[in-house]
């Protein structure tokens, strides 16, 4: 007979007005396992693991842990069952230390005083357990984000934890950060703990997992293991059709350069240097990807050559050789810049605006849907109702606040928007993060499609795997240099992956 | 000019200034505790307005300035329950409410004081050390020591209570669970909760401290002018918010502040006495703190990051 399970749930049914979140949900973990699961955006996996934490009270269903039928209500009622978290965003409080954060909510052994130093001596044992280095002393702030996470996972571990989830949680580490968490996290599994791993990079998903779960709309549509299944399957079972991973590029004769970067010097938002010195060519007909782990300067980079961030002297942007150096963002649009920023929601949409306000943001202005000094709204109703239907965009109607749809079709919506001034150069920074696979399949193709026209296209991504499925030519950005350019055909990961650390520089 | 830099008359202006400082520095070190746990009091001045009134009422009626301490630390913590349930558990918006305990505290004090009291009565004022029944003794030949006596020693005890404060704040905010929680709290509220720490509580607590501490403000501020007036204050509530910017949310230079507007008042009104300042630039050497205390906020104030929830409700969801 098998051991019993350290988690098991049964039967999970949770609806929420409108939409079944959780259908007849059941999986397992044991102990010393590493346990994935596996969804899109709404696919139900975080429904999942808040019934799990006690956030959300399932409809129907049991959660059993050790094989006993447990009541989680509250995250504090979780943790003293020992099953902890890896958030996402991190659950830490920067101004504090490392041992206060570690102590937060837990009782000191001095009452009313705190006992950091009791607490500081049980991370350090744990720290050298697990191979986890960190200074409990330091301040958060202080701590890389690689580090950070050691320290959410030493949290865990010291409120003595037997099941751990992880939400995403390479989704902002570096591919050496990646390989190291890894080790910890197998370190941790032979000691006997049972992990819940959350991604969609699929190579990670195959590379660390004993189990898989994959669900769909909310039920499960799959439990394979990585030696039954491939990358191909994995995301076949996740969007429940063919999917193409990579699109097929036909090669296309380079052109011009369009975009021009020389010399590109730019100031941080705290006034120090967030890029030095870069040169770079985009040329008709080519998707430079530009790769690096975020905060390396690549979002000063985007804001400056969209002329939101003003560069240094001596630096010089140009699009098809019309100097923009200085240029307001209207100007570089008009000198046929599209850009598709980074933070859809914040620089690339107004939430509160209706779709069809949304996809009117830059040309509104144009005679075409104007009647007079009014807007012609039968004009406008069918302009955008065209870009709606040839970008796919899921939307109840033109007049749906933009902000209730989901990331990836707000992304299309942007896409839609910048394509159709018709560009001769496209800037489009991390355009599929936390977008569902079947969106970021057709976002992908749209690219694509704009480069075999002979658009110039600067992708800004942290995906590596998005890079080297759609970049003609990569450059690595670290520290505010690019320290790295090569083709796609002579570039590898762990190339890549080094010269995203800090390799390079010494070379 | 040259009699002002006597060392006689710079130890009394320096003496001056602490004790202006004390209203102050109370009132900011409340707002301190409860800034840091993510929750902004605009109605400081309305808080210390009705503890003072209160406080001076006591005085009038009993003349026990204990009782008038007791009264101010009462209407302050009554004050902050009305505060706190209203932004902690209505998550109302702070700044709004904040200016509704203000504008409270300042018309229900003057009408007390129109009803109760009427023609303004003046109280026996807080006594120095060595006015104090049974220990007053020890203290007389101390502040007959020159230069040091009245720069030190001739203080009633609110203001050595106020000072021992400083480090007492200090020491509950990073030394203790529940100056931890405060912190975290007023950082990062989702991470604090997730932890198991009650944001509300924390925070109603921290906003109780602040009041209770801006109503013992006001009772001072009354007890050492021995009077009350409409709108007695006239502002020092506010300032007192400002004192928290400009001391990086830091008990230590909070009480600078404190002290370089008590110091910068202490002087002009010195000034003024000896003729320094003209009769008719009055007016324009009464703005001297206020805009001393502009510059300095913003020259520092820009430097500094503040709470990162400071003003933002928590919820769940």
């Amino acid at each position: 007979m098998e051991h019993t399970p350290l988690l098991s749930m049964h039967n999970i049914t949770k609806t929420f007005p409108g939409v079944l979140a959780n259908d007849d949900v059941s999986f397992d973990v044991r102990n010393g396992e590493v346990h994935t699961l596996l969804g899109e955006n709404g696919a139900g996996k975080s429904t999942l693991m808040k019934i799990l934490f006690g956030l959300y009270k399932p409809d129907s269903g049991e959660i059993r842990l050790r094989g006993e039928v447990a009541s989680i209500t509250s995250p504090t009622s979780a943790i003293e069952q020992r099953v902890g978290m890896v958030h996402q965003h991190f659950m830490l409080v920067p101004t504090l230390t490392v041992a206060e954060n570690v102590a937060l909510g837990l009782t000191s052994s001095r009452g009313f005083r705190t006992d950091l130093d009791v607490v500081s001596d049980r991370i350090t044992e744990i720290s050298e357990q697990y191979g986890l280095s960190v200074d409990p002393e330091i301040d958060v702030w202080k701590l890389s984000v690689g580090e950070r996470q050691r320290v959410e996972i030493i949290k865990a571990l010291y409120r003595d934890a037997e099941l751990l989830v992880l939400d995403e949680p390479t989704a902002v580490l570096t591919p050496q950060e990646v390989a190291d968490l890894f080790v910890i996290l197998r370190q941790m599994t032979d000691a006997g703990t049972g992990i819940i791993f959350i991604s969609h990079k699929l190579h990670e998903v195959l590379e660390l997992s004993d189990r898989i779960t994959v669900l769909r709309n909310g039920r499960v549509t799959g439990h394979t293991t990585p030696a039954e299944t491939s990358r191909q399957q994995l995301a076949d079972m996740m969007v429940g059709r063919e999917v193409k991973l990579a699109p097929d590029k036909p090669h296309v004769d380079l052109g011009l350069a369009r975009l021009r970067l020389r010399n590109l010097s730019v100031k941080g938002d705290r006034g120090t240097m967030a890029v030095v010195d870069a040169d770079l060519d985009v040329h008709a007909g080519e998707i430079v990807g530009i790769a690096g782990v975020s905060g390396n300067g690549q979002r000063e980079l985007a804001e400056t050559v969209a002329g939101l961030r003003p560069a240094e002297a001596g630096s010089s942007v140009s699009i098809d050789d019309v100097d923009l150096t200085t240029a307001t963002p209207a100007r570089t649009r008009a000198a046929g810049l599209s850009y598709v920023p980074e933070e859809r929601m914040k620089d690339g949409a107004v939430g509160e605006f209706q779709v069809s306000e949304n996809l009117l943001l830059i040309n509104h202005a144009e005679a075409r849907f104007r009647r007079g000094p009014l807007f012609d709204f039968a004009k406008i109703r069918d302009h955008c109702q065209e870009l709606v239907d040839q970008f796919s965009v899921k939307t109840p109607s033109l007049a749906t606040p933009t902000s209730s749809l989901s990331g990836g079709n707000i992304q299309k919506l942007i896409m839609a928007r910048e394509l159709e001034s018709k560009p001769s150069v496209i800037l489009a920074a991390q355009p599929t993060r936390g977008v569902d696979i079947g969106a970021a399949e057709y976002i992908h193709s749209q690219l694509v499609e704009q480069r075999n026209e002979g658009v110039a296209i600067l992708m800004i991504s942290e995906d590596l795997d998005e890079i080297l499925g759609l970049a003609d030519r990569i450059a690595v950005m670290f520290e505010g240099r690019i320290v790295k350019v090569v083709d796609r055909e002579n570039a590898t990961k762990e190339e890549l992956g080094l010269a995203m650390a800090g390799a390079e520089v010494d070379a | 000019m040259s009699e002002f830099f006597t060392i006689s008359v710079l130890a009394a202006t320096l003496g001056t200034a602490i004790r202006f400082a004390v209203p102050y520095l109370l009132a900011a070190l409340g707002e301190t505790i409860g800034q840091r746990s993510g929750v902004l009091n605009l109605g400081v001045d309305g808080t210390m307005l009705l503890g003072g009134f209160g406080a001076y009422y006591a005085v009038l009626k009993t003349d026990s300035h204990s009782l008038g301490i007791l009264v101010g630390l009462g209407v302050g913590l009554l004050m902050g329950v009305v505060y706190a349930y209203v932004t902690v558990f209505l998550d109302a918006k702070q700044g709004i409410s904040g200016i509704g305990i203000y504008l409270f505290g300042l018309g229900f004090s003057d009408l007390l004081f129109q009803e109760l009291v009427g023609t303004p009565l003046p109280i026996r004022p807080l006594p120095t050390l060595d006015k104090l029944p049974v220990v007053g003794g020890l203290f007389e030949p101390l502040v007959e020591i020159e230069v040091i006596g009245p720069l030190l020693f001739d203080h009633n005890l609110l203001t050595y209570l106020a000072f021992l404060l400083v480090p007492a704040v200090t020491w509950l905010l990073m030394k203790t669970t529940f100056g931890m929680n405060v912190r975290a709290v007023g950082e990062n509220p989702q991470a604090a909760d997730s932890l198991g720490v009650s944001v509300a509580k924390t925070r109603f607590i921290a906003i109780l401290m602040g009041s209770t501490l801006a109503g013992v403000a006001g009772a001072t501020l009354s007890m050492q002018l021995a009077i009350f007036q409409h709108n007695l204050t006239n502002g020092i509530g506010f300032i007192a918010v400002a004192l928290v910017y400009f001391g990086a949310w830091r008990p230590r230079w909070v009480m600078a502040g404190a002290l370089l507007y008590g110091l910068v008042t202490a002087t002009r009104i010195r000034w003024q006495s000896l003729g320094i300042i003209p009769q008719g630039a009055s007016d324009v050497a009464a703005m001297a703190p206020a805009i001393i205390t502009i510059l300095a906020l913003v020259l520092l104030a820009s430097r500094v990051r503040g709470p990162a929830a400071l003003t933002k409700p928590f919820s769940r969801h």
